[in-house]
């Protein structure tokens, strides 16, 4: 592509994106912790959730811990300091204290995941995806609860799993991310409210799609959701998350922990389409989403896959990482991070290569446009043990407009002579010339805009199942709405 | 069909086009021969709607309208199209993509239907042997990775595709070769008719023993220096352009 300024009236319009549709309140009364964080607030989270002593010690050690860790401070991303007393830690709304059938679901959520794209309803009518809907602090159902059962499968809630699967839960909660790892996490195990829990039984190859479906909706309030996902040897899941929130001239947090388990020739693939509330066209408001993600390939030939379609929140700081223990085992990084407006994304994974053979592959794009700002940060390390390791990274950053910036920075970590590491990196610019051609073959310069960021997305959104990939262009061009014309 | 009175076109400040004046009906033909930075490219441009031109003076009337004051894909959907001199690459953007787009895109302004992709797919194939294209080409990003006369041949494909009423063709011959110009000029020959004009720039008269024009003009300085039949083109390629205009009132 040529490197030709984009025309001034082009750059004169890339404004607003106030087409963000999911950003709309649902008017139902919630149960609230008092706001601030505390001891005393932890109890009444664990108390609500009627939890047993460990998991309540468990949160209190985090908690104690976290008091003396300092904020990350080495994402290039830049805001206020936070201010955790000025936040509520719990928020459910009155009728969903805990998971119900459809049929007993109050009738306002069905309408707000309806408005939202998620009929749960009909999804489980024809058949469809699976889906956890987390409402604030509380999953509010989960669909296809029997199917599953059947095929051996657990789908519920973490809190569900936390009364029900108690060793599970000791035994793999923290097991990869530890309430050590970093500050963020650390609040996620001592807050944590809701999540996912998802078990494959060995040999069981999951019948349909799983999905966990975030939502933010009372104001001044922080989700800290908590996911786990065991897949024992030979099994296979596909898994998807999306997550949005009302607009607020507020900054809300979201710091959320996920953790991968995979057995000998499992395969877990993790897709996100993360839609958070990217703030205002002044960079007003917007969910800070910090966000820890880690997955274990712990036995020979594992597989983790993570795809993630990053368009909304303000501050995004997610880095989805695979640890590569068993031999042969495989991670899969493929990220497209889209910001406007006054948006920050510091996104990237890390790569840790332990067994042999091991095999990693990164494909990271990242477009700006506005003056947001986006950083790809990779880790790629290869233990003294990995013999024969090879990972292949590519960085691809397209800009939009001359007021934005991409940022590359890749570390390697190489103490193996035998591994085989490539890397790429690429910053491009979508140029006037590209934009004219398009609009000389007859198509409008927003359409243009949309299809030649779409075609720089490809490699990425293809790896998402069918339904989000469709999702994810659609979602990729509403981000872009207002960047011209 | 088109008119241009008197253009005077700005690049950078600079004049480039100063008072050209050109009328095409339509079915016709018309070349245009000139040196190189004479300002064909320039015209071209100026036609579409590539913004970075100004235009100081004149007007240009196409099908009834002023074309000026349109936004580029208007005027593409009032049936004008550029054949590129250098086209543009567009990664991970298919041709098969791109095209249905582009089709649709000007169905949709003209108030017609889309066309359904089992028709479109019919309508790009029956084009794509025609111009003896590899099928295979549709699947990779626009240009992306072709070769320079691979390139020319897909704007070619592209304007069989949207058949323009006017087809403006910015040195499509350079860089195909011997066969694949008689191919091209095939498919070119092939969308002549009543309704289609063509302008076509080039600086090699072999070209237009294959696409016969009607008329040829000589661009030089600004502005079209001589009008006449296909034997002026031999004429130019016999004696080069000196005698045509003043070299040093050019600088
Ligand atoms: N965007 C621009 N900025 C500055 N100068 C320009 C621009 N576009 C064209 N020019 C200048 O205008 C003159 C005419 O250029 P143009 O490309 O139209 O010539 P041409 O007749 O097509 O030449 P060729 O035969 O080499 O293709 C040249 O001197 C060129 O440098
Ligand atoms: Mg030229």
């Amino acid at each position: 592509m040529s490197n030709a300024a984009i025309a001034p009236e082009t750059l004169e319009t890339i404004k607003a994106l106030d087409k963000y549709e999911a950003g709309f309140v649902t008017d139902i009364e919630s149960d609230f912790a008092p706001k601030g964080l505390s001891e005393d607030i932890i109890r009444f989270i664990s108390a609500k959730k009627n939890e047993p002593d460990w998991m309540l010690e468990s949160r209190l050690t985090a908690y104690r811990h976290w008091l003396t860790l300092p904020e990350p401070e080495w994402a290039n991303v830049s805001f206020p300091p936070v201010d955790y007393q000025d936040a509520y830690y719990y928020a459910a709304p009155k009728t969903a204290a805990a998971p119900k059938s459809l049929d007993e679901l109050d009738p306002k959520l069905l309408e707000t995941y309806k408005k939202l794209g998620i009929p749960l309803r009909e999804q489980e009518m024809l058949n469809g995806i699976a889906v956890d809907a987390v409402f604030d602090s509380v999953s509010v159902v989960t669909t296809f609860r029997e199917k599953l059962h059947s095929a051996g499968v657990i789908f519920c809630s973490i809190s569900e799993a936390v009364q029900k699967y108690p060793d599970m839960i000791k035994k793999y909660m923290g097991s990869v991310v530890p309430y050590t790892d970093n500050k963020h996490a650390c609040l996620n195990a001592a807050v944590f409210t809701d999540g996912t829990f998802v078990y494959i039984p060995e040999g069981v190859r999951c019948p349909m799609e799983l999905s966990t479906y975030f939502r933010i909706n009372e104001a001044k309030t922080g989700q800290f959701e908590r996911t786990l996902i065991v897949a024992e040897k030979k099994s296979y899941v596909s898994y998807l998350e999306g997550c949005t929130a009302p607009k607020r001239d507020e900054n809300q947090m979201h710091a959320a922990v996920v953790e991968l388990i995979a057995m000998d020739d499992a395969e877990i693939k993790y897709s996100t389409v993360q839609n958070w509330y990217p703030g205002d066209e002044n960079g007003k408001g917007g969910i800070y989403n910090f966000v820890t993600k880690r997955g274990i390939c712990k036995g020979a030939r594992s597989r983790i896959s993570w795809t993630q379609v990053e368009t909304g929140s303000a501050i995004t700081w997610k880095y989805p990482s695979c640890v590569l223990l068993g031999d042969d085992s495989v991670g899969e990084f493929y990220s497209v991070a889209l910001t406007n407006n006054y948006q920050q994304a510091d996104t990237g994974t890390k790569m840790i290569h332990i067994g042999k053979n091991t095999r990693s592959r990164i494909i990271a794009k990242g477009i700006s446009a506005g003056k947001s700002n986006s950083t790809y940060r990779g880790l790629v390390r290869i233990a003294q043990k990995a013999e024969n390791a090879r990972n292949y990274t590519q960085c691809d950053s397209l800009l939009i407009g001359d007021l934005c910036g991409a940022h590359t920075v890749p570390y390697i970590e190489n103490k193996n002579p035998t591994a085989t590491l490539e890397h790429e990196a690429t910053t491009s610019k979508i140029s006037d010339k590209t934009l004219f051609y398009c609009r000389q073959r007859g198509i409008p310069e927003e359409e243009a805009l949309t299809l030649i960021v779409n075609g720089f997305c490809k490699e990425v959104l293809q790896h998402l199942p069918m339904e989000f990939a469709v999702e994810a262009q659609k979602l990729v061009a509403i981000s872009l709405e207002g960047s011209v014309g | 069909m088109l008119k241009i009175k008197n253009l005077h076109v700005n690049a950078a400040g600079r004049p480039v086009l100063k008072g050209l004046s050109l009328e095409m009906k339509a079915g016709e033909v018309h070349a245009i021969m000139g040196p190189n930075g004479s300002g064909k490219s320039t015209l071209s441009y100026v036609l579409a709607g590539r913004d970075g031109y100004e235009v100081t003076d004149g007007t240009v009337e196409f099908m009834g309208q002023d074309l000026l004051s349109m936004e580029p894909e208007d005027r593409a959907a009032l049936g004008l199209f550029l054949a590129f001199q250098y086209p543009v690459e567009i990664p991970g953007v298919s041709t098969t993509t791109f095209l249905k787009t582009a089709l649709n895109a000007i169905r949709k302004k003209r108030g017609e239907k889309e066309l359904e992709p089992a028709a479109f797919l019919k309508l790009q194939k029956q084009k794509i042997q025609q111009l003896g294209m590899d099928p295979e080409m549709m699947k990779r990003g626009v240009n992306v990775g072709f070769s320079g006369g691979e390139k020319k041949r897909n704007e070619v494909l592209q304007m069989a595709m949207l058949a323009p009423k006017l087809a403006i063709m910015d040195e499509t011959d350079s860089g195909l070769d011997i066969d694949a110009l008689k191919v091209v000029s095939e498919g070119v020959n092939a969308l002549r008719g009543p309704e289609t004009s063509f302008l076509v720039i080039t600086h090699y008269q072999r070209l237009l023993d294959y696409i016969k024009p009607d008329i040829v003009h000589v661009l030089a300085n600004g502005k079209i220096q001589k009008t006449g039949g296909p034997e002026l083109a031999l004429l130019l390629e016999e004696k080069g352009y000196a005698d045509f205009y003043d070299a040093t009132e050019a600088a």
